[in-house]
């Protein structure tokens, strides 16, 4: 094992772990807003990546392109899966709220299954293709794409976040609904726009991943169960936390997957998220 | 609209009156001199699938509906059942008899074993825990050597019918007694256990556990209990099935599918209620067994798409489960004099 054979893996690492940064930010937005873990969050990403792929296949348009696109669209679905389901769960126990969307994620996936068959799919023919070689690293050109509009997208949402008035109305509710809604922060549209936000990063990583990824009905699993790990580690409710414990599980996960057996890279980050949850259960950058 | 756990009106129904003694006897009556009518294999077949998922669902609903843990990786302590009878089995010829209560063992151990370091986790945590714990064992089951790695375990025939190997090819009658038994013992296990001090104290731990806590009770110990006892009423079932099919594969054992119904089977009827599961089990088996009949396959996955609607429709309408719907004299325990 040479030390290139090294850098390699952790190069790989850190640009999946951008991915998983962005996904996991998605479910921590939702997550801090309204303290309800969308367990259909793995579903929504394959959606997204239905939804590029289709518009490759049926309208021609490169993922790259259908960004717009599938970002706008996994908006809306975020919206109406507030409207339809979240709004009346709002103030159940959290059992009620774990069912709910677990029961929303056997739908989409079942019904994904039911209408596009569990078949794979894949992009052919992508404009961005082949790989790049720095100093003996080679790096796929889809992958380093995806992962730099992943890490652009995120630093829009933290601005977004930190600075802007809405931003600061997600955080205000984030914190005290009731207070929030007394100063006059509409808490019902924030839910919204948070759903909103949060299904559009996962828009924005499976548009771009569909250029280099498999797309079949359950590829979304292994990414949720690493966002919810990454929302762990990163702390409750924080977005820059997210940053820093998806390239961490990145970085695990290609180098677990070097080191010891590639086949257990989910026990990995399994054994980081047990070790986290039981020591620093506020996570790596956790308020509180 | 009530929540799941803020009803306490909603508790087992357990005053003892003879009217309602009279009618569980005549249905355990039934249910003893059903195969005497000679019900074709399927009917036996879909009376076996009842008993079994209606003490799946029990098993789970003490882990949700005592103890107020939602665990979405139940399958686990099926596959160890699984496993263990079927691995002594056909390895070292021990009678799946015996390899069922070691099966229950080694579950309770798994149990102990998963809950300590879990101990700290509540809520989403948890679920997320259990949720990854029960890919994790399929994944290591699917690769190792020892147990047949993907490919499974095949357990042998043998020739005819025979006691001690528990397989029976002429007829599911026995199979459909040895279910029944096990489907009768644990909802009596289910009811002596809501109505003991562990369970008096499991709901405490699950409404209030800083209340719980103060009375002095030992909630840590409590949750693992809880954890370990719903381990031991669910890895039988694991053996039984192993014997039924004759396969263990860890696709099937260990499926995610196991963990998904139990719990929506215990949510659609009622959790908490030691007659909820039946009466999700009662109309959600039936309508799989005869969707897989007349639809074909489970590539389609059209009962999924179902469970997947009943599981958000029952969240947002009925949080209670279906016995909401009984009339409240039913449900609600005579005042004591």
């Amino acid at each position: 094992m040479t030390f290139e054979i090294i850098l390699q893996a952790v190069v790989s690492g850190l640009l999946m772990g951008l991915i998983y940064a962005l996904i996991a930010a998605g479910l921590s937005l939702i997550f801090g807003l309204m303290n309800i873990v969308n367990f259909a969050h793995g579903e929504h990403l394959m959606l997204s990546m239905f939804s590029s792929f289709w518009l490759w296949s049926l309208l021609g348009l490169d993922p790259i392109f259908s960004i717009p696109i599938t970002v706008l669209m996994m908006a809306i679905c975020g919206v109406l899966t507030h409207y339809f389901l979240i709004r009346y769960i709002l103030k159940a126990k959290m059992l009620v709220q774990i069912c709910a969307t677990f029961g929303l994620s056997i739908f989409i996936r079942a019904l994904a299954q039911f209408l596009w068959t569990p078949d794979f799919r894949s992009v052919d023919k992508p404009l961005l293709e082949g790989r790049i070689e720095i100093a003996n690293i080679f790096i796929g050109q889809p992958q380093l794409f995806a992962s730099l509009v992943c890490l652009f997208a995120f630093v829009i949402l933290y601005l977004f976040v930190t600075k802007t008035e809405t931003g600061l109305g997600l955080q205000a509710t984030a914190q005290d609904r009731e207070a929030a809604e007394i100063v006059g922060i509409p808490s019902n549209r924030m839910f919204a726009i948070g759903w909103a936000i949060g299904l559009g990063c996962v828009g924005v990583a499976g548009g771009m991943m569909s250029n280099y990824f498999f797309i079949f009905t359950d590829v979304g699993v292994n990414f949720a169960l690493f966002a919810f790990v990454a929302v762990a580690l990163g702390g409750f409710g924080s977005v820059i936390g997210c940053l820093y414990a998806g390239i961490i599980i990145g970085l695990v996960e290609s180098l677990g997957g070097l080191l010891i057996d590639p086949s257990f890279k989910l026990l990995y980050v399994f054994a980081i998220y047990l070790l986290v949850v039981i020591y620093r259960p506020q996570g790596l950058f956790g308020r509180y | 609209m009530d929540s799941i756990l803020s009803n306490a009106k909603l508790e087992p129904v357990w005053h003892t009156n003879n009217k309602i003694i009279f009618l569980l006897a005549s249905l355990a009556l039934f249910l003893i001199i059903f195969p005497l009518f000679g019900p074709s294999s399927f009917y036996l077949h879909l009376m076996i699938m009842i008993f079994m998922y209606a003490v799946m669902a029990q098993s789970w609903n003490i882990i949700a509906g005592l103890s107020g843990q939602i665990s979405l990786g139940h399958a686990v302590f099926f596959g160890i059942g699984a496993y263990t009878s079927s691995f002594l089995f056909v390895e070292y010829g021990i009678t799946p008899w015996i390899g069922i209560f070691i099966g229950m063992i080694f579950s309770a151990l798994v149990a102990v074993l998963i809950g300590i370091p879990m101990l700290r986790l509540s809520g989403h945590y948890f679920a997320i825990a259990t949720l990854l714990i029960g890919i994790s064992f399929q994944l290591v089951f699917q690769r190792w050597e020892l147990v047949g790695a993907a490919s499974g375990l095949w357990i042998p025939l043998t020739e005819g019918s025979s006691w001690f190997a528990f397989q029976f090819h002429d007829s599911k009658a026995p199979y459909y007694y040895i279910f029944l038994i096990f489907f009768i013992l644990t909802f009596l296990f289910a009811w002596r256990l809501s109505r003991s001090k562990i369970g008096f104290r499991l709901r405490a731990v699950r409404d209030d556990y800083q209340a719980a806590s103060s009375l002095g009770i030992n909630v840590a110990k409590y949750k693992i209990i809880a954890f370990a006892i719903s381990a031991i009423v669910m890895a039988p079932m694991g053996s039984l099935f192993a014997q039924y099919i004759l396969i263990v594969d860890p696709d099937r054992m260990f499926s995610i599918e196991i963990s998904i119904i139990v719990l929506l089977m215990t949510v659609l009827g009622g959790i908490g209620n030691i007659w909820g599961p039946l009466i999700g089990v009662a109309i959600l088996i039936p309508v799989s067994e005869y969707s897989r009949m007349y639809l074909g396959g489970t590539g389609g996955a059209v009962d999924q798409i179902f469970y997947g609607l009943i599981l958000m429709l029952i969240c947002i309408f009925r949080p209670a489960g279906l016995i909401s719907f009984f009339p409240k004299h039913i449900l609600e325990r005579k005042k004591q004099r």
